[in-house]
């Protein structure tokens, strides 16, 4: 059971919450007040959600062998756009105005996934640098959109999205896991995970095979883009404002962060959905944590720094050979032949 | 093949080296044509002090930017600068002025803080074999937390040391003016290029970044220099820490923020592969001074908004990401 690649981060989440339940004791407790649930829990997953789905994109990207830089621009390009346009309308609580620019917003957000896409796909340039440019010239294009300003909406169908309830549970928890149920079965439900899969392995190979990679990687980084667009929609929604220069700022570290501690391999070739998802949480809950124990919040990303470097060391297959391998051998002698296999094969996927 | 050839192959042998400058020769171009520009659409814009201004305004970029350079050179990355950097300011002004520890001592032990994890970073994705991406990701969280849990305060320093470094004006002919920041870092680029083109460790640098694999079974000290160059890198964030510090006089947490994408633009920009192996430090110059330069059209221009900074800055990257593509592709 140890060797489930969902064991260990699994162990550290419900480590954590039990960590919580020892300083604050009803942290477990899930009320329900005015017809909504409220609890510790819940605002994990609430303010979570958007994380989540930035993470499912990135896991997608990730398992091509790329990586998606721009995911943060994204965010505040979206959020921007859609405030914009509600700010724009005479009545900003009118249904359909909203619904427009929560399209547009998405839109937006997915036509400059396939631009991220056209510049890995069709001009092979490395993901890490074409993903660079967008993060790079998309702040900028976000606070274009907004001005330079922060604009401040007074909308409700719009709040729904980001801090509303629906049927008692907060909306955002319901679009993460709409979008992790929907893209769960689409990849594993068809062929189409394991082409994504393959073509992370080895590009070449696979394209040879007969898997149209190129246009796989346009899909995902499309993907990206757009769960990064809803997430934008949320955190401006949450906040009822567009703030082109602080919104979704590292959120893409994170969800990179998120996506390792989920054990998909930054190299490629292999993803979890599930994995990405506890990752996700598992940040959140980080977060959370310093914040009711009342440790300073300034050493959330001490505490970042440590959970990335330990959940990276004991995913390295070196570490594993030169460091834990010593400390196993004394004990019973069944021990070392099982751990040689399962580190010989993490180095060949 | 010098003299009796035909002139076919000697005018490729001639054509050759040119190409591996193409990128330094565009961003150099570019940069005289947007001072051409700038001078011709603004008074007082063609001087020569506008250029050294832009030295002095981006001294500790130069230096970050050059560090940068050694590790993109190996093919990493280094994504803890902006955090070093900041680590670096603040730690200082708080020793020098809350502490009243000797400023030159305290600015030693920076950079051999700095240098420390910065080797500390390159050891653990040697040994490791963990991506650069990600190590350096957590010595930036690392750094940044450090940063926050020393002050969250901007911290002022009126050191008479640090203030009489920060004010003193060296007067160059022709009512000219540098800082001491601007001399510390092109010292700090005349080493790097001294380094990479004249040492064992330089040419063990382009090695790793052409291919890692030969380079080790070449016999080259690959663990060895990737380490250094990563401590190098940390040495230059430190260095570029205190050089912010001076320019500021004051230590902030948030300093830097984004400063590692701004080094990698410059080095990027200045026409080094991020893939390794090819680049130059006087290419990282002159992509420091084309970064400085949009600021600067910026300022003159007035009209235009600070934004526009950062939608340039990310279209020369995709031009030169493009041409680079290009000059790849020509090459293989």
């Amino acid at each position: 059971m140890t060797r489930h690649r969902l064991f260990w981060p699994s162990l550290v989440l419900v480590g954590l919450l039990l960590g919580n339940l020892a300083f604050t004791p009803d942290f477990f407790s899930i009320q329900v007040r005015d017809g909504h649930l409220y609890g510790s829990l819940i605002d994990i997953l609430r303010l979570g959600a958007p994380l989540i789905l930035v993470g499912l994109g990135m896991t997608l990207v990730i398992a091509t062998g790329g990586i998606d830089l721009s995911v943060g621009s994204v965010v505040a390009i979206s959020g921007a756009m859609a405030c914009l346009l509600i700010s724009k309308q005479n009545d900003m609580n009118d249904v359909t105005g909203v619904l427009t620019a929560i399209a547009v917003g998405v839109l937006l957000a997915t036509a400059l996934g396939l631009w991220n896409g056209f510049l890995v796909a069709g001009l092979g340039i490395q993901p890490i640098v074409a993903t660079l440019i967008l993060m790079v010239a998309g702040r900028g294009l976000a606070q274009l959109i907004t001005d330079g300003q922060i604009i401040t909406i007074r909308s409700s169908p719009y709040k729904l999205i980001g801090a509303g309830y629906w049927l008692a549970v907060p909306f955002s928890i319901l679009v993460a896991l709409g979008v992790f149920g929907l893209a769960s079965m689409l990849v594993r439900r068809s062929a189409l995970g394991l082409l994504i899969e393959s073509v992370g392995g080895n590009a070449e190979a696979s394209r040879l095979a007969g898997v149209q990679s190129r246009r796989l990687v346009w899909l995902v980084y499309a993907f990206s883009a757009t769960t990064a667009g809803v997430a934008g929609l949320m955190i401006s929604s949450n906040v009822s404002s567009a703030d082109g220069n602080n919104a979704g700022l590292w959120i893409e570290l994170d969800a990179i962060l998120a996506v390792v501690i989920g054990g998909t391999s930054l190299a490629g070739g292999r993803f979890s959905f599930a994995g990405t998802v506890i990752g996700a949480l598992l940040i959140q809950t980080l977060s959370t944590t310093i914040f009711t124990i009342g440790i300073p919040p300034e050493t959330t990303l001490l505490f970042k720094a440590l959970v990335v470097t330990l959940v990276c060391l004991l995913q390295s297959p070196a570490f594993r050979a030169k460091v834990l391998r010593q400390r196993r051998q004394p004990p019973p002698a069944t021990a070392p032949p099982k751990t040689q296999p399962t580190s010989e094969i993490e180095v060949s996927a | 093949m010098t003299t009796t050839a035909v002139p076919s192959p000697a005018k490729r042998l001639s054509y050759r080296p040119q190409q591996k400058y193409i990128p330094v020769l565009a961003t150099g171009s570019l940069l005289v044509l947007m001072f051409v520009i700038g001078s011709l659409r603004y008074e007082n814009f063609g001087s020569a002090q506008v250029i050294l201004d832009i030295f002095i305004d981006n001294a500790f970029l130069l230096v970050v930017a050059v560090g940068m350079t050694f590790v993109i050179l190996t093919g990493g990355i280094d994504l803890s600068v902006g955090a070093v950097v900041a680590l670096s300011t603040i730690l200082s002004a708080t020793l020098v002025q809350e502490r009243g520890w000797n400023p030159v001592l305290v600015i030693f032990l920076m950079l051999l803080l700095g240098s420390a994890l910065g080797a500390g970073m390159g050891s653990v994705i040697h040994f490791f074999e963990i991506q650069p991406f990600i190590v350096t990701l957590a010595g930036m969280f690392l750094a940044r937390g450090l940063c926050y849990v020393i002050s969250i305060d901007s911290i002022s320093i009126d050191n008479e040391f640090y203030v009489r470094l920060a004010q003193t004006r060296i007067a160059l002919p022709g009512g000219l003016h540098v800082s001491p920041s601007v001399v510390i870092a092109l010292i700090v680029v005349l080493a790097a290029g001294y380094v990479l083109h004249l040492t064992r460790l330089g040419r063990t640098v382009y090695a790793i970044g052409g291919n890692q694999q030969s380079a080790m079974l070449m016999g080259l000290a690959v663990g060895r220099t990737k380490v250094l160059v990563y401590a190098i890198s940390g040495f230059c964030s430190a260095l570029g820490g205190v050089l912010l510090s001076l320019y500021t006089l004051s230590g902030y947490s948030l300093n830097g923020v984004g400063m590692e994408l701004d080094a990698i633009a410059a080095v990027v920009i200045g026409g080094t592969l991020l893939i390794g192996g090819s680049g130059y430090v006087w290419g990282t110059v002159l992509g420091v001074l084309t970064l400085g330069m949009i600021q600067t059209l910026i300022v003159f221009d007035g009209t235009l908004s600070s934004w526009w900074t950062r939608i340039f800055i990310g279209t020369l990257l995709f031009i030169f990401i493009l041409l680079q593509r290009i000059i790849s592709v020509r090459r293989v």
